[in-house]
C-alpha cells in the first residue's frame, strides 16, 4: 500500500513539475505559432527565421479547432501567428473575431491584392492549385475542364477522396460560385457517377489508384505530385502519372491559398509581424517553392522546375472570399448528392 | 439483513467518501457542462439537413460498425481466452504474451499499413497483376480494403485485446468447483462455455466489448481515412464544414446520451443474476492437453488475431524503418518525445487510478444510489469523441486559469498566464477524464469479486477505512489495477486528438509526431515513432500478463 501511495505522491510531484516549467511562454526574444500546417513541413521555415532574426519559434500544431482555442484563451492566449490553410480556414478565424488587422506596406507590395484580406486580417503566403492525375497509358488528353468530369466517357475512371474533406470543399464551392447551385448539383452527381469507388484516403492514395489502374483520372494537389516523384519508395506512382492543370470552361485552374493571420491578443505582436513579413521574404518563399512544393506568391520567385513541368498556371480569376462564402453550400451539396456514401 | 444489522457500527464518514464521489463526476461534468452551453446556442436550422441527408446513413454506417467490431473483438478475444485457459497445445505459452500486444498498436496506423498493403497498389495486387497478366486495378475484382468491412476487420483485429484481457481474466478465475463439477458429469468443453463459462463472463465480456466499441466511436482517423461515414465524423464535418458547432455538439452530446442508456440497459438487463466466483474456492481449474490436429487447430485460432493485430502491423513497421534509413538517420527529436509521451502517460494513470479507486472504494463504502450514479457518471467521458471532450474542456481550462490569476493578481499582484490550459496539465486533465472509465470498471469488477463480508470482518476487527482499503482491498485489487495501468497507459500513449488541441508550445508525443507524416501522405516516415510507442506499451502488456498468469491473491493469505 505505502508504495502505491509513494508512487501516487511521486506522480503527482511529476505533475506540478511539469506544469511549472511549461506555462505560458511569452517573454521578448520569442514568437508563439499556432499552425494548421504540420510543424514538420514549416520547422525548416522557422529555423530559418530564427537563424535570421535571433527570435525563438515556439509552436503548436493541430489539425482542427485551433481558432476556438485561440478564442477560448481569450486574452492570456500565447498566440501571436495562425498559419493555415484553405480560404474558408482564413475566414472563419476571422469571423471567429481572433484576429487583428496586420498593417505591412511592405506585405501589400509583395502579394497581390486578390491573395489578401481588404481589411488586412489575413494575408496568403503561398498558392497550391486542385488538379488532376491522370494515367500516363491510358488518358490521351492532356487539357481537361473541371467540368467535364462529369461526363459519361469517365464513367468508373475516376477517384478522389471525401467531397468533406476542405480541398474538395473548396473545389465545389468554387463551382457552385462559378455556375450556381442547380448546375453544381447536376456537376457533383455527374462526378459521382463516374467515380471508381467511394471516396476515401487522401491525394496520395488517389495517386497511388491511378497508377495501380484502379482509375484513370486522380483529383488531388500540387504538391503530393511532386513528394511522390521525389521520394524513392513513391516515384513509380508519379512515374505512372502525369498532372494535367484543369480549367473551369472558360476560366482558369483552382487555387487556394495557405495563409497567415495575427492574433488579436497577440502577446508578441512586434515578433509577429516580422515573422509574417519575413514568410512573404526571398528566402522563405524560395523555400515554399523548392521544399513544399507550393506556388510562391511573391512575384519573380521562381516555382520548383517539377511544379513548373505541369505547364503554366492560370488561376481562375473569381476571388477567393467568393469560394469560402460558398463553403457551407458546397458541404451541403455534398451531403444531398451522397457524395461520399 | 447481516449488512443492515452491522451497518450502524460500520458506516464510513461518508462526507468525505460523499466528497470524492462528487469531486470525480465533477471533473468529467465540466467539459459535458461547457458542450451543454454550445449546443444550446441553438442553430437549430442544420437539423432538417442533418436528418434528411446525414444523419441516417451515418447511423447506419455506426451501427454496422459497431456490430461488426462486436462480432470480431468478440470472437477473437473471448475465443482466445477461451482456448488458451481451457487448453494446452503447441505455442500457448507464448501465444499467452502474444495476444494482448495489439492494444499497443493504434488503430490508424493498422489502417494506413493494411491499406498499404493490401490496396490496388500494394504488393498483394501488384503480385496477383503479375501472375494473371492483369494491366490494370480495373480488369478484375478484390476485396476493397477502404470498405465498411476493411474497416470492422482492422478495428476488430486490433481492439479485440480489450476483451480478451477482460474474459482472460474472468475464466482463469472462475470457480473451479463448477466446471470440475461439469467435468465429472461428462460435459464436452464446447458445452461446459455455452453453459457456464460464457453466461458466468457475462458482465467481464460486456465491459471488455464496451470498451473496444467506445474505442471505436472515438475513432476518426482510421474511419475517414477508410472512407466510413461514421455519426462521429459527421460530427466533424457538421462542425468543420457545415459551419455549425452547436449542431455537432448537439449531435455529440445525443450519442453520448444513446451510449448511456445502451449501457444501463446492459446492467439492467442481468440485474437479477448475482456473480460470485473466486471467493468460494480461487483454485486455478488445469488446462485439459489437446492433442494431435485439435491442438494445431487451437494454435491457428490463436495465432490468428495475434498476426492480423500485431505481427502484420508491427513488421510492416519494422521493414519502413530498415529501408528508409529511419535508424541510422535517427531524429534525435524521437527520444525527447518518447520521454514527454512516457511522462504525460504516467502522470494521467496515476490520477486516473487513484480516482478510480476512491471512487468504486467510496461507492461500496456508501451503498446509496445517488453514489452509485456520480461514478457511473463519472465514466461518461469515454463516451465522448476525443476532439469533441478537448473542446468541451477548453472553457473549464481557462476558467480554472482565470481563477488562478485572480487570486495571484490579488495576492502577488502579477498574473502567471495559462498555468493550466497552457501547460501539460491541460492533456493530463484531458486523458484523466476520458479513460476514468476504464479504471473505474476495473476497479468496479475487482471489488465485486472481494466477498463483502471480508469488509464487515475487517470492520468488526476494529479496522478503519483506511486500513480496510490498504489491507483487505488493495492486495485483492493488485490484478484489477495492473489491468487498468495497463489499459489507460497504453490509451495514453496512443492517444491523438485531445493531446493534438490541448498540448502545450513545443511539445510533441509520438503519436503527434507520427501525424505529422501523415497528414503529409507519407505516414512511413512515422514508422520508427510508431515503433516506440509499440515498444513502450509492450512493457506494461508484459507486466501485466506476467501478473495475470501466476495466482490471484488468495483471501487466506492475508495479513
Amino acid at each position: 500500500m505505502f508504495s502505491t501511495v509513494a508512487t501516487f505522491v511521486r506522480a503527482t510531484v511529476a505533475l506540478a513539475a511539469i506544469a511549472a516549467t511549461s506555462g505560458a511562454l511569452a517573454q521578448s526574444g520569442e514568437v508563439n505559432v499556432y499552425t494548421y500546417r504540420e510543424s514538420k513541413l514549416i520547422q525548416p521555415l522557422f529555423d530559418a527565421f530564427t537563424k535570421d532574426s535571433g527570435i525563438k519559434v515556439n509552436v503548436i500544431s493541430a489539425s482542427s479547432g485551433l481558432e476556438q482555442r485561440i478564442k477560448t484563451e481569450g486574452e492570456r492566449s500565447p498566440a501571436d501567428v495562425l498559419l493555415t490553410v484553405d480560404i474558408g480556414r482564413l475566414e472563419d478565424a476571422v469571423s471567429a473575431g481572433i484576429t487583428q488587422p496586420i498593417v505591412s506596406p511592405v506585405l501589400d507590395k509583395v502579394i497581390a491584392s486578390q491573395y489578401r484580406d481588404p481589411e488586412g486580417h489575413w494575408y496568403g503566403i503561398s498558392l497550391r492549385a486542385r488538379v488532376i492525375y491522370a494515367s500516363k497509358e491510358r488518358v490521351k488528353q492532356d487539357a481537361i475542364t473541371y467540368e467535364e468530369l462529369a461526363d459519361p466517357k469517365w464513367k468508373g475512371k475516376i477517384c478522389i477522396r471525401s467531397g468533406q474533406h476542405i480541398y474538395n470543399n473548396a473545389l465545389i464551392a468554387a463551382y457552385i460560385a462559378k455556375h450556381g447551385e442547380a448546375k453544381a448539383e447536376e456537376w457533383l452527381r455527374g462526378v459521382k457517377a463516374n467515380l471508381a469507388q467511394k471516396p476515401s484516403g487522401g491525394d496520395r492514395e488517389t495517386a497511388r489508384d491511378v497508377a495501380a489502374g484502379k482509375c484513370d483520372l486522380g483529383i488531388g494537389n500540387t504538391y503530393y505530385w511532386a513528394l511522390m516523384s521525389k521520394s524513392e519508395a513513391q516515384k513509380p506512382w508519379a512515374d505512372a502519372t502525369k498532372v494535367i492543370l484543369p480549367t473551369f470552361a472558360g476560366g482558369g485552374t483552382h487555387v487556394n491559398v495557405s495563409g497567415v493571420v495575427l492574433a488579436k491578443h497577440a502577446p508578441n505582436k512586434a515578433n509577429g509581424m516580422k515573422l509574417i513579413e519575413w514568410l512573404a521574404g526571398e528566402t522563405a518563399q524560395h523555400m515554399y517553392a523548392d521544399t513544399n512544393y507550393e506556388y510562391p506568391l511573391r512575384g519573380g520567385v521562381a516555382v520548383n522546375p517539377i511544379i513548373a513541368s505541369y505547364g503554366v498556371l492560370k488561376p481562375d480569376p473569381l476571388p477567393l472570399s467568393k469560394i469560402a462564402a460558398s463553403k457551407k453550400a458546397a458541404a451541403a451539396l455534398v451531403d444531398k448528392v451522397g457524395f461520399d456514401n | 439483513m447481516r449488512g443492515a444489522v452491522l451497518s450502524h457500527r460500520l458506516r464510513w464518514p461518508p462526507i468525505a467518501a460523499t466528497a470524492i464521489v462528487l469531486g470525480v463526476a465533477a471533473l468529467v461534468a465540466l467539459p459535458l457542462v461547457s458542450l451543454l452551453r454550445i449546443a444550446a446556442i441553438g442553430d437549430a436550422d442544420i437539423w432538417p439537413h442533418l436528418i434528411a441527408y446525414v444523419l441516417p446513413a451515418a447511423a447506419m454506417q455506426t451501427v454496422l460498425l459497431l456490430a461488426g467490431v462486436a462480432a470480431v473483438t468478440t470472437v477473437a478475444g473471448a475465443g482466445s481466452a477461451w482456448l488458451v485457459t481451457t487448453f494446452r497445445f503447441p505455442g500457448r505459452d507464448a501465444l499467452l504474451w502474444l495476444l494482448p500486444l495489439p492494444l499497443a498498436i493504434p488503430t490508424y496506423i493498422a489502417a494506413y499499413v493494411y491499406v498499404d498493403i493490401l490496396d490496388a497498389a500494394g504488393p498483394v495486387q501488384t503480385a496477383l497483376r503479375g501472375l494473371f497478366g492483369w494491366s490494370a486495378a480495373q480488369d478484375y475484382w478484390f476485396p476493397p480494403i477502404r470498405s465498411l468491412g476493411g474497416a470492422i476487420l482492422i478495428i476488430g483485429f486490433v481492439l479485440y485485446p480489450y476483451v480478451y484481457l477482460a474474459a482472460r481474466a474472468m475464466f482463469q478465475t472462475q470457480c473451479a468447483i463448477f466446471i470440475d463439477a461439469a467435468r465429472a458429469v461428462g460435459a464436452a468443453p464446447w458445452r461446459l462455455m455455452r453453459d457456464i463459462t460464457l453466461p458466468l463472463a457475462r458482465p467481464a465480456l460486456a465491459i471488455g466489448v464496451a470498451l473496444a466499441l467506445l474505442e471505436t466511436l472515438n475513432d476518426i482517423g482510421a474511419s475517414e481515412y477508410l472512407g466510413i461515414q461514421t455519426l462521429t465524423l459527421s460530427v466533424f464535418t457538421t462542425w468543420l464544414n457545415r459551419g455549425s458547432l452547436p449542431g455537432a455538439a448537439q449531435i455529440a452530446l445525443s450519442m453520448l446520451t444513446l451510449v448511456a442508456a445502451l449501457i444501463a440497459f446492459e446492467i439492467y438487463a442481468r440485474r437479477r443474476q448475482r456473480y460470485q466466483g473466486a471467493i468460494q474456492d480461487s483454485r486455478l481449474t488445469a488446462p485439459i492437453r489437446l492433442h494431435g490436429i485439435r491442438a494445431w487447430l487451437a494454435t491457428l485460432a490463436c495465432t490468428v488475431p495475434v498476426a492480423f493485430g500485431f505481427l502484420i502491423p508491427a513488421g510492416f513497421l519494422v521493414r519502413e524503418t530498415v529501408m528508409r534509413g529511419l535508424v541510422s538517420g535517427f531524429d534525435p527529436a524521437l527520444l525527447r518525445h518518447s520521454a514527454t509521451t512516457v511522462m504525460l502517460a504516467a502522470c494521467a494513470t496515476a490520477v486516473v487510478l487513484l480516482l478510480g479507486l476512491a471512487a468504486a472504494v467510496a461507492q461500496r463504502l456508501i451503498r446509496r444510489r445517488f453514489v452509485a450514479a456520480c461514478v457511473a457518471f463519472a465514466t461518461l467521458g469515454y463516451a465522448i469523441p476525443g476532439t469533441v471532450l478537448a473542446l468541451g474542456l477548453l472553457s473549464p481550462l481557462v476558467a480554472a486559469d482565470d481563477t488562478i490569476n485572480w487570486l495571484s493578481q490579488r495576492l502577488t499582484g502579477a498574473s502567471v498566464g495559462l498555468v493550466v490550459a497552457g501547460s501539460s496539465v491541460a492533456v493530463i486533465v484531458a486523458y484523466s477524464v476520458r479513460f476514468l472509465a476504464i479504471s473505474i470498471g476495473f476497479m468496479q469488477a475487482g471489488l465485486s469479486r472481494v466477498a463483502i463480508e471480508l469488509d464487515e470482518v475487517a470492520r468488526l476487527c476494529g479496522a478503519g477505512p483506511m486500513r480496510l482499503v490498504s489491507s483487505v482491498h488493495l492486495p485483492l485489487l493488485r490484478p484489477a489495477l495492473w489491468g487498468a495501468a495497463l489499459l489507460v497507459f497504453v490509451d495514453c500513449l496512443k492517444e491523438l486528438p485531445m493531446t493534438l488541441l490541448l498540448r502545450p508550445l513545443n511539445t510533441e508525443t509520438l503519436s503527434t509526431y507520427i501525424y505529422q507524416f501523415a497528414t503529409r501522405g507519407n505516414f512511413e516516415e512515422g514508422a520508427l515513432a510508431a515503433l516506440l510507442i509499440i515498444a513502450v506499451g509492450i512493457l506494461p502488456v508484459m507486466r501485466i500478463v506476467r501478473l495475470a498468469e501466476t495466482r490471484p491473491a488468495d483471501p487466506a493469505e492475508l495479513r
